[in-house]
């Protein structure tokens, strides 16, 4: 159960110049429900990416799976922040989805009837189920961010990192798909960005404050010190029952 | 049309005008979705530098301009991957270093020189066999290549990185995309002219995108499309005894605004039809 899987020591990395994540040590293990929290700019996807190998750290290692990020990348499922690129691209939920279900090296192959029965589940799972085959510069920005949400779930991925999935979904939309969350967290490592706390609260096992540093905390709240060291736009953590709500700073 | 057919040179513009169809409906569309239009554009212009080298050493036509456009476009490649924000500004000036050394290349070159014209607008009614030839093959590689990849380049245009997480090779099948189309472009203009193949290449998948569920789909319509505006262009350049590549254009110029009605209309029946719908 608590195995370590994401392993990340002494990590930094900079954009040109700018440094990003300094001196960053993190682990995340197996079964976790981690939020990432933190001020805009203060390096959350940079985080992601470097786990997910899309960025190569300065200095410092990351393991996933005891690999390097490039060669555990299939085994995370990635959800993307913005979902509202390549709107007029022609191609259906259902091709979007299947994307999810290449693997390196099947160069041309067709998808087989296992793979579509893999993303029409998908579909299903975050219910879209009803516009399979609807193109998806039709659908609404939180239809859309559900199926990038089963793309990624397509890949039968042992981790899921999602990067703020819920911008575009309404409030009722947005409590299902933690319900959803919550349930695939039985089986499979959850580590999300949000500035949703609210929400989050209720459903988080663990978070870690990303602001050029990263402060881990083991349980859903968060101390005094971590809200005025990491500066986070944070009004209100509460955790377990009964909640408890910490001054705004 | 058909009286018109008796002639060889009018039976070979045809035929060019469908084998470029093909090609210009496949790679066009790759160029559409992924947005490297700008990035034809510029491997189609700094081609013309090929050419001049190619007069000026007195090497083989095509060695010279294929070389140099491949060159050219793997630069143009590299650039696009390494500063991508300043991508479109080094792409201008290559485009433009390109064309000027084929122009002055050409001024320093004694004899009989191609002129500038016949590469922009070409002459698709005088082509040889043995170009023909040539784009059959061009359309044959280029369809192997693209439906060997499909499923590959589908994932890569859509969402780079997400591809990338999947394993698909997408360096790989960037570099193989610009160097088709590096090809493809060279080999077309010998034929139709530069601002033939950069219309066909683009007006025909802008066209179909709208209308188009998949990227095959996509294709299919861009080439079909294409065939139509060469058919008519031609037919129209016969009868008014007009320039061929700019009537072919021209048509396609008219589906392209024609588009954007039917588009209208039909978000206008649908609306109406969506309406009708009570709201839950």
């Amino acid at each position: 159960m608590s195995q370590p899987i994401i392993e990340i020591q002494n990590l930094s990395f900079a954009y040109n110049s700018q440094k990003v994540l300094k001196d960053v040590s993190l682990t995340i293990k197996q079964g976790e429900f981690l939020a990432l929290i933190g001020p805009n700019g203060g390096g959350k996807t940079t985080l992601l990416k470097l786990i997910l190998g899309l960025l190569n750290a300065d200095k410092g290692t990351i393991r996933v799976f005891g690999h390097p990020p490039r060669k555990a990348s299939h085994r995370i499922g990635y959800v993307p922040q913005d979902v509202h690129v390549n709107k007029d691209f022609p191609v259906t939920a259902m091709d979007v989805v299947l994307m999810g279900r290449r693997t390196s090296g099947k160069g041309r192959a067709r998808h087989s009837k296992e793979d579509r029965g893999a993303a029409r589940n998908a579909l299903e799972t975050v219910g879209m189920g009803d516009f399979i085959y609807r193109r998806i510069g039709r659908l609404s920005g939180g239809q859309r961010q559900r199926v990038f949400i089963a793309r990624a779930l397509a890949t039968d991925p042992d981790v899921l990192l999602l990067d703020e999935p819920t911008a575009s979904i309404d409030p009722q939309g947005q409590s299902d798909f933690y319900t959803l969350l919550k349930d695939l967290n039985e089986t499979v490592t959850v580590v999300l960005v949000s500035h949703d706390l609210m929400i989050l609260t209720s459903y988080v096992r663990s978070v870690a404050c990303v602001n050029q540093q990263v402060h881990y905390h083991e349980e859903a709240e968060m101390t005094e010190e971590m809200l005025t060291m990491y500066a986070c736009p944070v009004e209100l953590v509460a955790h377990g029952i009964p909640h408890r709500v910490l001054r705004k700073h | 049309m058909i009286e018109a057919l008796q002639f060889e040179f009018m039976r070979n513009a045809l035929l060019a005008g469908l084998l470029a169809s093909i090609v210009c409906g496949i790679i066009g569309t790759l160029i559409v979705v992924n947005r490297i239009v700008f990035l034809s554009g510029g491997i189609a212009h700094a081609a013309y530098g090929g050419i001049g080298i190619a007069f000026f050493f007195g090497w083989p036509h095509m060695v010279g301009t294929i070389g140099f456009s491949l060159i050219i476009a793997m630069i143009m490649a590299v650039i696009t991957i390494k500063t991508r924000h300043r991508a479109d500004t080094i792409i201008g000036v290559l485009w433009a270093v390109g064309m000027a050394l084929g122009v002055i290349l050409l001024d320093l070159t004694p004899g009989y020189n191609v002129d500038l014209m016949s590469y922009l607008f070409g002459s698709i009614l005088s082509v040889p066999d043995s170009d023909l030839i040539l784009m059959a093959t061009i359309c044959v590689l280029v369809f192997l290549t693209v439906f060997y990849y499909y499923h590959d380049l589908l994932a890569m245009s859509y969402d780079e990185e997400f591809a990338q997480l999947r394993g698909v090779p997408v360096k790989f099948l960037y570099f193989l995309l610009i160097g088709m189309t590096a090809l493809s472009i060279v080999m077309i203009i010998r034929v139709v002219g530069l601002i033939l193949v950069i219309a066909l290449l683009t007006i025909p998948p802008f066209i179909a995108e709208k209308f188009s569920k998949s990227l095959f789909q996509m294709m299919g319509v861009s080439t079909a499309l294409c065939a139509i505006f060469s058919v008519a262009g031609l037919w129209l350049s016969y009868v008014f005894n007009l320039t061929s590549g700019a009537s072919i254009i021209m048509v396609a110029a008219a589906g392209f605004f024609m588009s954007f009605i039917i588009e209208r209309l039909i978000l206008i029946r649908t609306s109406k039809k969506e309406s009708h719908v009570p709201s839950v």
